[in-house]
C-alpha cells in the first residue's frame, strides 16, 4: 500500500526544497512533518528513522529514504523525468549537478558570518552570470528545443527553473543577458503542475527570514 | 570511435579518485592527463573543454563529462555496477551519498588550514566511527551477504572499500569495532581487478604530502 510521500524537514527550503519542486512538478501530492525543535530531530534519530542521523528524510514506497540526491534520483526515475537512456541521463546529471552547486551557494548564504555576506553574494552573482547561466543558455540555443535534454521535460528543467528563481531573488534582472533562459523560465513556469506550485498557498517555501534562521540554527546546532 | 577514457585532473586523489577506483574495479583501462600548473587549468577552461570550468573532466564515449557524480553514475550504469532495479538503485544511492560525504571529509583533511586541522581530524574520525561505519556494519550483518546491495558486486562496494582504506590511513585501528567491515575489506580487496589496483605501480594515487598540497593550492586558487 502506497500512501503519499511524507517529507521530514524543518519548515523552510534548505535541502528539501528541490525535492518539493520535483514531486510537485511530477504532480505527486505529498505530506510534510516539520521539525520545529531540537527534540523533534532527536526523536527521529532515536527511533532509527534517519539512516545517517540526518534530514532530509522522505517516506516513500515503503522506504525511509535519506540523502537528497538519492531521493531526487528515485523520484526522477519513478516519474519518467530522467531521460530515455544512459546518454540523456549523463546530460541531465551534469546539468543538475551544476544547478545544485549554484543553489548550494545561495542556500548557505544566510548561514555565513555577517562580514562575508557581501563578498559571498557577489560571488554567487558572478558565478550565476559567468559560469552557470551561459551553459544553460547555450544548451537551449544549440538545439532550439523547449527543454534542456531530449526534447522532453526532465528533472534538469525543473531544477534549472528553481535555480533561476532563487538567483533572481539574489539579484532581480540577473537573467538580463540570457534571453533564452527568460523564455525558458516563462514557458516552464506555465506547465500546469509547476504553475500550481508557484501559486500562493502551495507547499513551496519562502526565503529564510531572521526568525526561521534562528530556529534552524537551534535545531541543527549550527 | 571510442578509445580509453581519459581523465583530466591533478596528479593526486581529490575528487577524481573515486572515478579511478570505479573504472579500475570495472576492469576499464584509462589514460590520465595531469594538470601541473594553473596554466594547464586555464588552457582547459579556455578551449571549452570544461562545461562549468571545473575538473574532474573525463573524456568518455565521445563526451567530455564533468561533475563527479554524473561521471560515476555513467560508469556505474555502463558497467552494470548500479543494481538491477529502481529500489536497488535507491539503496545504492543512499549508501554512496553517505560514502561521498565521508570521502569529502577525509579527502579535504590535508588541505585544511593549520589552525583547523586538529578539530577537523577529530570530526572526521568521529563521523566515520559513529555515523557511517555502524550503518554499513549493520547492513552487512542484517543480510549476511558479501556485498552491500542485492547480493551482487556494485559501485557502493568499491566506494566503501575506498573510504575504509582512507580512514585507516589516518587511524590504523579504526575498524577495530567493525568485524564485518574488516572481512568486507579483505574480501573486496581480493577481487582481481581491485587487487590489481591496490598493487604498487597502479594508477591509484597516494595521500597528499605537504608539497602536493601547495602545488594543488597553486593550480586552483
Amino acid at each position: 500500500m502506497a500512501g503519499k510521500p511524507k517529507l521530514h524537514y524543518s519548515n523552510g527550503r534548505g535541502k528539501m526544497e528541490s525535492i518539493r519542486w520535483l514531486l510537485a512538478a511530477a504532480g505527486v501530492e505529498f505530506e510534510e512533518e516539520f521539525i520545529e525543535t531540537k527534540e523533534d530531530l532527536e526523536k527521529l534519530r532515536n527511533d532509527g528513522s534517519l539512516l545517517f542521523q540526518q534530514v532530509p528524510m522522505v517516506e516513500i514506497d515503503g522506504m525511509k529514504m535519506v540523502q537528497t540526491r538519492a531521493i531526487l534520483s528515485y523520484i526522477a526515475a519513478k516519474y519518467n523525468l530522467y531521460g530515455k537512456d544512459l546518454r540523456e541521463r549523463a546530460w541531465i546529471d551534469m546539468y543538475v549537478e551544476g544547478t545544485t552547486d549554484l543553489m548550494g551557494m545561495i542556500m548557505y548564504l544566510p548561514l555565513q558570518p555577517a562580514d562575508t555576506k557581501e563578498k559571498n553574494l557577489a560571488l554567487i552573482i558572478e558565478r550565476a552570470t559567468n559560469r552557470y547561466f551561459p551553459v544553460y543558455e547555450k544548451a537551449l540555443k544549440d538545439h532550439g528545443h523547449d527543454y534542456l535534454v531530449g526534447n522532453k521535460l526532465s528533472w534538469a528543467d525543473i531544477h534549472l527553473l528553481e535555480a533561476i528563481l532563487m538567483a533572481e531573488e539574489c539579484k532581480p534582472g540577473i537573467l538580463s543577458a540570457f534571453p533564452l533562459l527568460q523564455a525558458f523560465k516563462e514557458r516552464t513556469s506555465n506547465i500546469p503542475t509547476i504553475k500550481k506550485f508557484l501559486q500562493p498557498g502551495s507547499q513551496r517555501k519562502p526565503q529564510m527570514d531572521e526568525k526561521s534562521l534562528a530556529t534552524v540554527k537551534k535545531i541543527f546546532g549550527i | 570511435m571510442s578509445g580509453k577514457p581519459k581523465l583530466h585532473y591533478f596528479n593526486g586523489r581529490g575528487r577524481m579518485e573515486p572515478i579511478r577506483w570505479l573504472l579500475a574495479a570495472a576492469g576499464v583501462e584509462f589514460e590520465e592527463c595531469f594538470l601541473e600548473t594553473k596554466d594547464d587549468l586555464t588552457k582547459l577552461q579556455k578551449d571549452g573543454s570544461l562545461l562549468f570550468q571545473q575538473v574532474p573532466m573525463v573524456e568518455i564515449d565521445g563526451m567530455k563529462m564533468v561533475q563527479t557524480r554524473a561521471i560515476l553514475n555513467y560508469i556505474a550504469t555502463k558497467y552494470n555496477l548500479y543494481g538491477k532495479d529502481l529500489k536497488e538503485r535507491a539503496l545504492i544511492d543512499m549508501y554512496v551519498e553517505a560514502a561521498m560525504d565521508l570521502n569529502e571529509l577525509l579527502m579535504t583533511h590535508p588541505f585544511q588550514p593549520a589552525d583547523k586541522k586538529e578539530e577537523h581530524f577529530a570530526t572526521m574520525l568521529d563521523k566515520a566511527t559513529n555515523r557511517y561505519f555502524p550503518v554499513y556494519e549493520k547492513v552487512l550483518k542484517d543480510h549476511g551477504q558479501d556485498f552491500l546491495v542485492g547480493n551482487r558486486f556494485s559501485r557502493v562496494d568499491v566506494q566503501l572499500l575506498e573510504i575504509l582504506l582512507m580512514a585507516e590511513e589516518f587511524k590504523p585501528d579504526i575498524l577495530a569495532k567493525f568485524p564485518l567491515l574488516q572481512s568486507f575489506k579483505a574480501r573486496i580487496s581480493n577481487i582481481p581487478t581491485i587487487k590489481k589496483f591496490l598493487q604498487p605501480g597502479s594508477q591509484r594515487k597516494s595521500l597528499p604530502q605537504e608539497k602536493d598540497v601547495s602545488k594543488v593550492m597553486k593550480i586552483f586558487y
